[in-house]
């Protein structure tokens, strides 16, 4: 599994790449937490980019719902962008699509969190 | 092994079709009829033959117990719930009361829904029947004892003690127990809970319910693997979905369709049935975790194909 992060105003745009399974899960768990930390109220908003993202594995949905737990205890907000179709479907299997809401793309998803955000990914 | 009959499947605690359910689908099929032509009962038979199991049948709301059938002259169950019952009506039906029989029994755990079925199995109350009940909780005789204690029900333990004998096992110990080899493993679960995987002739099936997997630690998804390996059938508590397991259901001892696919692909399982239905879901919402099981199937299959049933009272599986 890869992973990337970039910053875009108050929002950090985590894009993993390759398969969440329980050989990743682990790393995935470590490259988060510190992005999770600050996605507090009035601090970041973490969008999750998954369009790289081929496969996740219970394991892999596991550290996803605690990230949701942390996330809102710590009253921040995280969303999920650009699933494919596969991981879309495993998701609501899952019932995951009533832990994250999730959107098509991560232009969505950062125009639905912050304004200051989206000029900064439209303007490039 | 010759098969399995699955006489309760529902969790927790037994549930009935209400007349509004029987109705709704009464009302379902009757609008899929239209425009058809049933005149006969050939065409009515076809029709029906036709619909969804959800439909035109229920997957039932008797507790856990399944028998497995050995070939040999004794009988083996798993549980005691309230699916007992109907097992014993069939058993009595087949052997009458006059023929004493052997019922061999293996039990998960000591909740309620788990061995509510013991006060109405009628071989009990029958002189020279022998119902051997085997597990690996040390309180075994306790808890059957205690639910027919006053004031929870009028017929005391002590009038079919003659009949009942208790045999505590040792988990990861290999037993030979009516012509089968069986060996328990320890699962998770209030007051914890144990499956049992039984072999014989070269078939495998484990019975694995009240069992919750945290995915937390590798060495107990190995562990578990290895209990469910190359076996022919495993009975799985699929209660949940991922999500709500993990989450608000947490602890609540119970496991996941998701995580039973996953583990039976990793073990090399040949058919996953799916254990011990939430009480909460109607006949359309297990038809509907089903299909999104056999979906998760599909997307996740390697070499082999995983077959995935849902569990319903009744359900015959040959072996």
């Amino acid at each position: 599994m890869d992973f990337a992060s970039r910053r875009l105003a108050d929002v950090v745009i985590a894009a993993p790449a390759g398969r969440i399974d329980h050989s990743s899960a682990e790393d995935f768990k470590t490259r988060l937490a510190p992005i999770l930390e600050h996605c507090t109220e009035g601090s970041d908003r973490v969008v999750l980019d998954f369009s790289g993202v081929e496969y996740i594995s219970s394991v892999g949905l596991r550290v996803l719902m605690l990230a949701a737990k942390q996330v809102k205890a710590q009253k921040g907000m995280i969303v999920i962008a650009g699933m494919q179709p596969v991981v879309k479907e495993i998701f609501d299997i899952s019932r995951f699509n009533y832990v994250f809401a999730a959107f098509p793309g991560v232009r969505a998803a950062v125009g639905d969190l912050s304004t200051q955000a989206l000029a900064l990914l439209e303007a490039g | 092994m010759k098969r399995v009959r699955l006489w309760g499947t529902r969790g927790s605690v037994p549930v009935a079709l209400t007349a509004a359910q029987v109705r709704a689908k009464l009302e379902a099929v009757l609008r899929g009829a239209r425009g058809r032509n049933l005149d006969s009962d050939a065409a009515i038979k076809a029709y029906v033959d036709a619909l969804e199991f959800h439909q035109a049948g229920t997957y039932g709301g008797h507790s856990s117990c399944v028998e497995i059938e050995t070939g040999g002259t004794d009988y083996v169950l798993c549980d005691l719930g309230s699916g007992a019952r109907p097992f014993a009506q069939a058993a009595m039906a087949r052997h009458g009361p006059g023929k004493p029989q052997t019922y061999h029994v293996f039990m998960s755990h000591l909740h309620w829904d788990h061995i509510m079925g013991l006060p109405f199995f009628t071989p009990v109350y029958i002189p020279g029947n022998r119902v051997i009940i085997h597990g690996c909780h040390a309180r075994l005789k306790e808890a059957f004892v205690r639910q027919q204690a006053e004031p929870s029900f009028p017929v005391d333990f002590t009038v079919i003690e003659k009949q009942v004998e208790f045999v505590t096992l040792e988990v990861g110990r290999r037993y030979e127990i009516a012509g089968l080899a069986v060996t328990a493993k320890k699962q998770m679960h209030a007051g914890d809970s144990y499956g049992y995987r039984f072999e014989a002739g070269g078939k495998a099936v484990v019975y694995s319910t009240d069992s919750e997997h945290k995915l937390e630690d590798p060495e107990e998804t190995r562990g578990f693997v290895e209990f469910f390996r190359d076996a022919d059938l495993v009975i799985f508590d699929a209660m949940y979905s991922l999500a709500d397991a993990i989450s608000v259901k947490a602890d609540w001892g119970h496991s996941s369709n998701v995580v039973g696919v996953e583990l039976c692909q990793l073990a090399g399982v040949g058919h996953l049935c799916m254990y011990h239905h939430e009480p909460a879901f109607d006949d359309a919402a297990i038809t509907r975790v089903l299909a999104d099981t056999r979906r998760f199937e599909e997307i996740t299959r390697g070499e082999r194909p995983l077959m995935v049933s849902a569990a319903y009272d009744g359900m015959e599986i040959a072996l």
